[in-house]
C-alpha cells in the first residue's frame, strides 16, 4: 500500500508534527513499506475473536475519595518553560 | 587482591554486613571506573557521585549500628550502588528519556520503582542512556549518542535499556533498573552477557515511569545473575496504590537454594528457530536446553503458531499507544518551547524540532492506525490477533511449566549496521514482543558466547505471575555455568 502525500500531511496535522518536505517524503516511503508488511494480519479470521486491550483481568479500582498532600504549585512549575505569577504562560490560542 | 567492583551484589551484601567493606568505599570504587571508563562507552547520562556517597555514608552508619546492636533485620540492599534508566524519575536528577524534547527536566518526585529501592537501602549512581522513549532496539536513537557495547565498543549494547546493560556489563553498577516494552531489558541483557528480568505485566508499579506503550510498559532489573536481579525484583515488585494495574498479589521470597529442575517441563517453541538467524545463536540455546534436561528437567516441544504476526501486532499496537501517551509533549509544562506567534505553531513546531526521527516515526504511524477509516483494518485486527497471540502462551502454559527460546535472532549488530531502514530494525525484535503482548514475565541469560566473542542469550518464559520459576532455573543453569561470570576487558578512552 502506497500513501500519498497529501495522507502523511493529514496524519502529521492531527499529531501536531511540523515537517520538512524531506521528511515527508521519507516518512511516506518508510510508512508505506512497514504498513504492507503489516498487510499479512488482514489473512487472518478474526471475526470470532474479541479484541484484548489488556492482559490483566478487567476490574475496577475504587478508594475513597480523602485529601491527601500532593506537589506544590512551585514543584510543579518549575518545569515549565515559561512562567508568570504563579501560573504557566502561553501565546494567544487565537490570532 | 580482587577489586571491590569484582564482588557480585549477592557477595557485596555479605562482606557490607559482615563489615569486611564500606558502601562508601564500595561506591567509590564504581564511580572511579565510571570517570574512568564511561567516556568510550557512554552508558550513563547523568552521574550525580555527591548525592551517592552521602547515600553510601548513611548506610554505612546504619551498618555500624547493626553490627554493634544487630536487632532487627537490615534492609535487602544497605549500601548497594545500583544504575536506572533514564525513563524513571529519581527527584534531584533529570530526568531526560533520551530525548531533546525533555532536557533539562527534573521530575519533582520519585518513580515508585526509585522510592522502593532507596527504602531497600540501595544507593543511585546515575541516569542510564536508552533510545529515545524507549524506542528502539540499539541505543542508537538517544538524542544523547549511541552506547557502546563493552565487549565490543563498534557494536551496539542493544535496547532499549542499552545504558543500563552497558553499566552492568562493564561493571559501572552493580545492577541497572530497566524497562521493557518490545524487549527492551531482554534484548540488551542478551547482546551485554548480563542478566534482565521482564516481570509480569502489572508486577512492578510504573508510577514515575514515563508512558511509552501503557499495555505493554514494565519495569525490570539487569544484573550480573540470577540471582542478584532476583533479590532487587523481590524489592521492587508488589501492588501500588498509585498505579491502578498493579496486581494486589503477595511477592513470593524468591528461594534460590535448590538447584535440582527434576519434574521441572521446558517447551520449546518450534517458531523461534527459524531460517536466517545466526546459526552459533541456536547452538548456544539448544546446548542451553541441554543443560536444564541435565538438572532434571525435561524438553519438550511446543507450538506458538502466531509468533509470526507478534511483529505487525507489536508495531500497531504500541505505536498507537504512544501517540497517545506522547500527545503531553507540546513545550508547555516541561521541557524545552520553541517560541512562535500562536499556541498551535508552539505545539508544532516544539513537536517537530525536539522529536527525533524515531519518535515522529511512531507517533505518525500510530496516529495512522487510530485514524477514522484505519482503526478496524490496522488497530482492531492487531487487537484481536493479539487474543490469538495470548491464547498461544495460555495453551503452551496448559502442558508446560516454563518456555525457553532465543533473546533475539543475532548477537550485537555494528553501530549503523541497520541505516536508516526502520523495519530491518523492527525484525530485531522478533523473538521478545510475543511476551509482551501476553503480558507474560521473561528472564534472558547468557549462554554462550558466538565465534567472533560476543555473548549469546537465552529467554525463559512463564505464565503470569510466575518469575520465581525462572529465577529458580536460571539459577540452576548458573550454577553449573560459568558464562554469567565473565567479564569484558575494557580499554579506557
Amino acid at each position: 500500500m502506497t500513501l500519498t502525500l497529501e495522507e502523511v500531511e493529514h496524519i502529521a496535522n492531527l499529531a501536531r508534527l511540523q515537517l520538512s518536505d524531506q521528511e515527508k517524503e521519507r516518512y511516506r516511503e518508510q510508512l508505506s513499506a512497514i504498513l504492507d508488511y503489516f498487510s499479512q494480519l488482514q489473512a487472518l479470521d478474526t471475526s470470532a475473536i474479541p479484541p484484548t486491550a489488556s492482559v490483566l483481568p478487567a476490574r475496577n479500582v475504587l478508594r475513597e475519595d480523602q485529601a491527601r498532600p500532593g506537589l506544590s504549585r512551585e514543584e510543579l512549575l518549575r518545569g515549565a518553560p515559561e512562567t508568570e505569577a504563579g501560573q504557566i504562560r502561553v501565546p494567544p490560542v487565537l490570532d | 587482591m580482587t577489586e571491590l567492583t569484582d564482588l557480585s551484589l549477592t557477595q557485596a551484601v555479605q562482606a557490607l554486613r559482615q563489615g569486611e567493606i564500606t558502601s562508601r568505599l564500595l561506591c567509590q570504587a564504581y564511580l572511579e571506573r565510571i570517570s574512568r571508563l564511561d567516556a568510550g562507552l557512554h552508558a550513563f547520562l547523568a552521574v550525580a557521585p555527591e548525592s551517592a556517597l552521602a547515600q553510601a555514608e548513611a548506610a554505612d552508619r546504619r551498618l555500624q549500628a547493626w553490627r554493634e546492636n544487630p536487632a532487627g533485620p537490615l534492609p535487602a540492599l544497605l549500601g548497594i550502588p545500583v544504575a536506572v534508566k533514564d525513563v524513571l524519575c529519581v527527584a534531584g536528577m533529570p530526568c531526560t528519556c533520551g530525548s531533546r524534547i525533555l532536557e533539562g527536566f527534573y521530575p519533582p518526585y520519585h518513580a515508585t520503582a526509585v522510592e522502593r529501592l532507596l527504602a531497600a537501602g540501595a544507593v543511585i549512581l546515575g541516569k542510564t542512556n536508552t533510545d529515545e522513549f524507549a524506542m528502539g532496539s540499539s541505543t542508537e536513537n538517544s538524542a544523547y549518542g549511541v552506547t557502546h557495547n563493552p565487549w565490543d565498543p563498534s557494536r551496539v549494547p542493544g535496547g532499549s535499556s542499552g545504558g543500563s546493560a552497558a553499566a552492568v556489563a562493564a561493571r559501572l553498577a552493580l545492577a541497572a533498573l530497566g524497562t521493557d516494552t518490545g524487549g527492551s531489558v531482554r534484548q540488551p541483557a542478551s547482546f551485554c552477557g548480563v542478566t534482565g528480568i521482564k516481570p509480569t505485566y502489572g508486577r512492578v508499579s510504573r508510577y514515575g515511569l514515563v508512558a511509552f506503550g501503557s499495555s505493554l510498559d514494565v519495569v525490570g532489573v539487569l544484573g550480573r545473575d540470577a540471582q542478584d536481579v532476583a533479590r532487587i525484583f523481590s524489592q521492587i515488585a508488589g501492588y501500588d496504590p498509585r498505579d491502578a494495574t498493579t496486581m494486589d498479589l503477595p511477592v513470593p521470597e524468591i528461594d534460590l537454594e535448590a538447584v535440582d529442575l527434576t519434574g521441572l517441563r521446558v517447551g520449546v517453541p518450534e517458531e523461534y528457530f527459524i531460517s536466517g538467524m545466526q546459526s552459533d545463536v541456536e547452538e548456544a540455546v539448544r546446548w542451553a536446553v541441554q543443560a536444564l534436561e541435565s538438572l532434571g528437567a525435561r524438553a519438550v516441544p511446543v507450538s506458538l503458531p502466531h509468533t509470526r504476526y507478534a511483529l505487525p501486532v507489536y508495531y500497531l499496537v504500541a505505536p498507537a499507544e504512544a501517540s497517545a501517551n506522547l500527545a503531553r509533549y507540546d513545550g508547555i509544562r516541561y521541557g524545552p518551547r520553541v517560541p512562535a506567534k500562536t499556541l498551535e505553531e508552539v505545539f508544532r513546531r516544539t513537536r517537530g524540532e525536539k522529536f527525533g526521527p524515531e519518535v515522529k516515526r511512531r507517533i505518525m504511524l500510530g496516529t495512522y492506525a487510530l485514524s477514522a477509516g484505519y482503526y478496524d483494518a490496522f488497530y482492531g485486527q492487531a487487537q484481536k490477533v493479539r487474543t490469538l497471540i495470548k491464547q498461544d502462551f495460555d495453551q503452551a502454559f496448559a502442558v508446560v511449566d516454563l518456555i525457553a527460546a532465543p533473546v533475539a535472532p543475532t548477537t550485537a549488530f555494528k553501530i549503523g549496521e541497520h541505516g536508516d531502514d526502520p523495519l530491518s530494525m523492527y525484525l530485531e525484535d522478533v523473538f521478545t514482543l510475543p511476551a509482551n503482548l501476553a503480558g507474560v514475565p521473561g528472564l534472558s541469560f547468557p549462554v554462550g558466547f558466538d565465534r567472533q566473542g560476543l555473548p549469546v542469550g537465552m529467554q525463559l518464559m512463564g505464565a503470569h505471575f510466575r518469575e520465581e520459576l525462572l529465577f529458580r532455573a536460571a539459577f540452576a543453569y548458573q550454577q553449573i555455568t560459568d558464562w554469567h561470570t565473565r567479564a569484558p576487558e575494557i580499554a579506557a578512552a
